[in-house]
C-alpha cells in the first residue's frame, strides 16, 4: 500500500506548526495505524530527519495514551477503537491521510502530535475518587450489596480511558462526556454517595476552569468515543449537579 | 449559588428552559393561527382577547420577549465561548461523520429565526402597538382576520415566512429533544420523547407555512 500523509509538525509548544507532506510505501493492511507511523519514522530517521512525535503506550486500546485526529475524526474512521487498534486495511492504496493532534485550547500541543491532556487529570483530582482508608482494614468488595444493573452501568462509565476523543470530536471542545463518565462511575454506586454532592460540584467547576466548551448535545462525543461511553452519563451528571446545588 | 450561576451547566439549563418556554408558546400561537383558516370569527375573538387582556399584554408578553432575548443572548454567548475553546482550528474536521447538520448549526437556524422575529414584529406587533397605544383607534374586534390575510398578499412576504418556518423546523428538530437531555432526562422514555419532539418540530412549522400559503392563495377581494 502506498500512502500520502499530511502530518502536523510543530517543534515545541511555543512554535507555530504546519502540515508537512510525506510519501510512504510498503504499508500492510495488518499494520496498526501507529505501526504505520513507526514505518514513517524509520524512513525519516534513515533520511536524517527528525521523527514524528506521537503519544502511545499499551497499544491495545486500554491506556488512553494514543490520540490523533485522522482524516477529521479522533481515532480515525473506525468505531469503538483507539488509534492503536485502527488497522491500515481501513484505508486504500493511494489514499491521502491527514493526521493532526487533538485540538482544544485546554489540550495545548507540546510537540508534533502530542498534546497536554493534564486538564483531565485535574478534573479527576477535583473529585473523581472516594475517600477510603485502604491500609489495614480493607473492606471486601462484595461486602456491600450492589444492584447488578447499577454495577454494570457504573462499570460502563468506568471504561472511559480519558483519551480526550470526546473533546477532539466535539465542535465546542466540550469535556462533558469525560467528566460525566467520571462522575457517573461513583454516582451509581453506594460507596460514591458520601461525597456525591461535593464531587459533582468540584469536577464541574474544574471542567469550566480548564476552559473546555459547552455541550450542545450534538452527540459527536458518543459516536467517536472508543469505549462507547453513553450520553446518558451527561444527563446523569446534569441531574447530579442540579440536585447537589439544591441541597446546597 | 454564585458558582451555580457561573457554571456551564446552568447556562445550558437556561437555554433548555427558555427554549422549552418558546416551544410551548409556538404551540399556543399555532392553535390561534389555525383558527384563521377554519373559523375566522374565532380567530377575531381570540386575537381580540390576546390583544386586550391586561394579563397577556402586560405580564405574558414581556415574559415572552424576555424569553426570546435570554435564549438568543445566552446562545450567542455560549457560541463565542465554544469557538474560543477550540483554539487552533483543524485542517480537516469531519463534523458530518458524527453529528447531524442541524445540531452543528443551531446558530445559523437561530439567526434566521431571529431575523424572522424582527420581520414578524415589524409586520404585526408594531402596527398593533401603533394602532392601540399611539394612534388610539377605537377597537374593532373583527379587524384581525382581514389584517392578517392582507399581510400575506405579497408573495415575497409569504416566501420569507416559509423559509423561516423551514429553519424553525430544523432548529426544533435538535433543540426540543436536546432540552430534555440537558434537564437530565435520558431514560426508557427518551425514545418516545424523541418521537414526540420530532413530530412537533415538523408539524407546527409546517402548519404555520400552510396557514401563510392558504392566506396568500385566498386574499380578501372586496
Amino acid at each position: 500500500m502506498k500512502l500520502s500523509l499530511k502530518v502536523w509538525r510543530q517543534k515545541d509548544a511555543k512554535s507555530k506548526g504546519a502540515m508537512v507532506d510525506y510519501s510512504l510505501e510498503g504499508v500492510e493492511g495488518d499494520m496498526s495505524f501507529l505501526e504505520m507511523l513507526d514505518v514513517l519514522n524509520e524512513q525519516l530517521i534513515d533520511n536524517g530527519e527528525e521523527p514524528v512525535v506521537f503519544d502511545h503506550d499499551c497499544r491495545e486500546g486500554i491506556c488512553g495514551s494514543c490520540s490523533l485526529q485522522i482524516n477529521g475524526e479522533p481515532h480515525g474512521p473506525d468505531r469503538l477503537v483507539t488509534t492503536c487498534q485502527l488497522h491500515m486495511r481501513k484505508f486504500n492504496d493511494g489514499d491521502t491521510i491527514v493526521i493532526e493532534p487533538f485540538r482544544a485550547k485546554s489540550f495545548p500541543v507540546l510537540k508534533d502530535l502530542i498534546v497536554d491532556r493534564s486538564a483531565f487529570d485535574r478534573i479527576q483530582q477535583a473529585g473523581g475518587y472516594i475517600s477510603v482508608n485502604t491500609s489495614g482494614n480493607t473492606v471486601d468488595a462484595n461486602a456491600t450489596p450492589i444492584d447488578k444493573h447499577a454495577a454494570d452501568e457504573a462499570m460502563d462509565a468506568a471504561t472511559c480511558i480519558g483519551c480526550g476523543a470526546c473533546v477532539a470530536a466535539c465542535k465546542n471542545a466540550s469535556a462533558m462526556l469525560f467528566t460525566s463518565a467520571k462522575v457517573s462511575q461513583y454516582a451509581l454506586l453506594p460507596q460514591g454517595q458520601v461525597e456525591a454532592t461535593q464531587r459533582v460540584q468540584s469536577m464541574v467547576r474544574q471542567m469550566d476552569l480548564e476552559g473546555f466548551g459547552n455541550c450542545t448535545n450534538t452527540g459527536a462525543c458518543e459516536i467517536e468515543c472508543p469505549k462507547g461511553i453513553s450520553l446518558e452519563n451527561i444527563a446523569r451528571m446534569n441531574r447530579e449537579y442540579f440536585s447537589a446545588n439544591l441541597k446546597g | 449559588m454564585s458558582a451555580l450561576i457561573k457554571s456551564s451547566l446552568a447556562r445550558k439549563m437556561v437555554m433548555a428552559l427558555s427554549g422549552l418556554f418558546l416551544v410551548f408558546f409556538l404551540g399556543q400561537h399555532f392553535v390561534i393561527n389555525i383558527t384563521s383558516v377554519i373559523a375566522p370569527d374565532t380567530f377575531n375573538s381570540w386575537s381580540h382577547f390576546m390583544g386586550h387582556n391586561p394579563l397577556v399584554q402586560f405580564l405574558l408578553q414581556p415574559i415572552l420577549i424576555a424569553g426570546v432575548v435570554i435564549h438568543f443572548v445566552m446562545g450567542f454567548t455560549l457560541e463565542l465561548q465554544n469557538r474560543a475553546a477550540r483554539g487552533v482550528k483543524y485542517v480537516s474536521y469531519k463534523g458530518s461523520a458524527n453529528a447531524s447538520w442541524v445540531s452543528r448549526n443551531m446558530l445559523i437556524s437561530g439567526g434566521v429565526i431571529l431575523a424572522f422575529i424582527a420581520l414578524h414584529f415589524y409586520d404585526f406587533w408594531l402596527p398593533e402597538i401603533t394602532h392601540k397605544y399611539i394612534e388610539s383607534h377605537p377597537e374593532d374586534p373583527t379587524r384581525y382576520y382581514a389584517e392578517t390575510v392582507h399581510k400575506f398578499e405579497p408573495i415575497w412576504r409569504t416566501v420569507l415566512y416559509i423559509i423561516a418556518f423551514v429553519l424553525l423546523a430544523l432548529h426544533l428538530l435538535h433543540g426540543f429533544a436536546s432540552s430534555f437531555q440537558t434537564m437530565g432526562i435520558n431514560n426508557k422514555y427518551s425514545s418516545a420523547i424523541q418521537t414526540f419532539t420530532k413530530i412537533y418540530a415538523i408539524v407546527i412549522p409546517f402548519g404555520f407555512a400552510l396557514i401563510a400559503i392558504y392566506h396568500h392563495l385566498n386574499p380578501i377581494t372586496h
